[in-house]
């Protein structure tokens, strides 16, 4: 049989999801006889060109070269799979899409701001190609990752529940942080994939995830704010890492209205 | 649902400080002890060590949405209603593997998982955590295929229940039939009392296991405690369904406008169904090996609020929240009766408490119905 041909591609990010792989280091020589890596710059492997049959994107697009790479790279892509948050939805940075003028930030952070080329906005790869499959999370879990790789290799559709944190929480006997302990925990709106990783140690969710498959954020907002939570508090519950994504960014904008 | 003639022991009298030797005697016999303990702000069931891991002196403050401990600095063990899961994870677990498929030879191999073969004593089962293992055996162990993994698991159980002397703002199980009191299915059976527990039996090992303690007699003097304290947490409670049988109510129902009133509150996280006792549903999936040779074949619990669980041949045929609680409900207290005959719910008020935003199954069963009900 064949190896499957893969490359892992970096656009607007922190690097943070190729992690996903290389903190497994061992777990990728596993699939030496099974995947070859064409592309993967931080592995050593360099030939961003090369036609593949999956290809891995970090990242959002924020600059023009960005834009014409990302279509460049879908010409030579069968199979085109986001991972992470910036890839997925715009990430953090999509936050500079809600200013007026998202040159502020640029000059306020850079000293010589016009050496920096910008879109006007941070969006998700989807605003630009057709893509294949999304895996969310900031960053994206391993096992995910791996678990795509695996099923990408014998052909199969890769597993993507988009069912919510809670659901994680309660098959692994997590004690609710909201209901036992009235903290605004995101996890009723959130997808899982995360292993529930913050209630599992007391915290909140704080919806890195990204939307779950069916959201009702007017409710949760409600709640927010029967906790006591102001608009603004509550705004940025969902005007976070995943503040691009639909029902995050309306429930935020919607929060951060005057009644 | 009487117990056998013979199996029943006289009530006899465990004092609080023999309870370590009743677990004593069930470590004797091979079974692992788990109980009820204070863990993460809430009690849950855990492996037992000691007699004084359990939630001793703990209230629990159980309103819609909202869960609360207070310690009330007495020596009572079991002076709360319940925590967040029953017995279900214990029988039919969380993520369990069924099968698996080997690869590496000519023609696939697949291998049944093994069973594991592991006797547990629960100490502290309630009567609705009782009542909602009687549905899921039916469930599980009914047809014509039962499950291995649930029989094995249920065959090694031994249950040391509590009757409820207590009971949260969110029980309801006087209305559905199904406590304060145990009736059957337990091997043992204790009323907390302020010096210790008045103890029955309702198997023959659990006789065996109180005779080896060699108790005396309650007497018939904490035995009318014992049932008055019960009988008290029974009045106690302030919730109730509005009918046993809501089955002709709610179908004559579909269309009520209610059901778009709480899809406006619905968070659709399936936290009630998965905090449900008697809730079995469950998505299967595939787990390839990390060398690519061999893969597993698990389920997982899942619920009617999943985008999965109405997904049939790439069709949504419950597409939005409205049609999806209704599900959850109609099925519940409605379809029930036909499945199993008696209803889904017994009453142990985990989907009112555990709601992030508090939906009340009782007051949704009585807006839909309204006075349709028998």
């Amino acid at each position: 049989m064949a190896r499957l041909r893969v490359s892992v591609h970096k656009f607007s990010s922190c690097d943070g999801c190729q992690l996903a792989l290389l903190n497994r280091v061992e777990e990728v020589m596993r699939l030496a006889d099974r995947v070859e890596f064409v592309h993967f710059a931080e592995l050593g492997y360099v030939d961003p060109d090369a036609p593949v049959d999956v290809a891995f994107v970090e990242g959002s697009v924020s600059t023009p070269e960005e834009e014409i790479r990302i279509r460049e790279l879908r010409k030579n892509a069968r199979t085109l799979v986001t991972i992470g948050a910036c890839a997925t939805a715009g990430g953090i940075q999509a936050l500079r899409n809600l200013q007026t003028d998202g040159r502020e930030w640029v000059a306020a952070i850079y000293p010589s701001p016009a050496y920096v080329s910008l879109l006007g906005a941070s969006h998700a790869i989807s605003r630009y190609v057709a893509v294949d499959l999304e895996l969310w999370g900031c960053p994206v879990d391993s096992r995910q990752v791996f678990s795509a790789i695996h099923d990408l290799a014998l052909g199969v559709r890769p597993l993507n529940p988009g069912d919510s944190v809670c659901a994680t929480c309660k098959r692994e006997a997590n004690v609710c942080v909201l209901v036992a302990h009235g903290e605004p925990c995101m996890g009723p709106v959130t997808r899982s994939g995360c292993g529930a990783l913050c209630p599992r140690f007391g915290r909140a969710c704080y919806g890195c995830y990204g939307p779950s498959e069916q959201v009702n954020s007017v409710a949760l907002t409600q709640r927010f704010a029967s906790l006591g939570l102001g608009p603004e508090a509550i705004a940025r519950r969902f005007l976070s890492i995943n503040n691009a994504a639909g029902p995050f960014a309306e429930a935020g904008l919607r929060a951060k209205e005057p009644r | 649902m009487s117990r056998q003639p013979g199996v029943r022991s006289s009530m006899v009298f465990l004092p609080r400080e023999r309870l370590s030797a009743l677990m004593d005697h069930l470590r004797s016999e091979g079974y692992r002890c788990l109980g009820p303990v204070v863990r993460d702000g809430a009690i849950q069931f855990a492996s037992l060590a000691q007699a004084d891991e359990f939630p001793i002196g703990w209230r629990d403050r159980q309103e819609k949405g909202s869960y609360a401990l207070q310690a009330a600095g007495d020596a009572r063990m079991f002076a709360f209603a319940n925590g967040p899961q029953g017995l279900k994870p214990w029988l039919f677990a969380p993520r369990e593997t069924l099968w698996r498929v080997d690869g590496r030879k000519a023609a696939l191999a697949f291998e049944p998982a093994e069973v594991e073969d592991a006797r547990l004593a629960v100490i502290g089962a309630r009567s609705c955590d009782l009542a909602a293992m009687a549905i899921q055996d039916r469930h599980f162990l009914g047809g014509e295929r039962p499950d291995g993994a649930y029989a094995a698991r249920r065959e090694g159980l031994f249950v040391v229940a509590v009757n409820c002397t207590h009971a949260s703002a969110t029980c309801f199980c006087a209305s559905t039939g199904d406590g304060p009191a145990t009736r059957d299915g337990f091997d043992i059976a204790l009323t907390e009392l302020d010096d210790g527990f008045v103890a029955a039996s309702g198997s023959e090992r659990g006789a065996r296991a109180l005779a080896d303690l060699g108790l005396a007699s309650a007497g018939d003097v904490r035995e009318a405690e014992a049932r008055a304290r019960v009988a008290a947490a029974g009045a106690a409670q302030t919730r109730a369904l509005p009918g046993r049988d809501l089955q002709a109510a709610l179908f004559a129902n579909l269309m009520h406008p209610r059901w778009d009133e709480v899809a406006g509150r619905c968070l659709s996280c399936g936290n009630c169904a998965l905090v449900c006792p008697t809730c079995f549903c469950h998505c299967e999936r595939e787990e390839v090996s990390g060398d690519g040779t061999s893969a597993e074949h698990y389920r997982e619990w899942d619920s009617c609020f999943s985008e999965g669980h109405a997904s049939i041949h790439g069709r949504q045929v419950r597409p939005d929240i409205r049609s999806r609680y209704r599900q959850w409900l109609t099925h519940k207290l409605g379809s029930w009766h036909d499945q199993f005959g008696r209803s889904g719910c017994v009453g142990c008020g985990r989907c009112i408490t555990w709601c992030p935003v508090g939906i009340d199954i009782t007051e949704e069963a009585a807006a839909v119905c309204g006075a349709a009900t028998p």
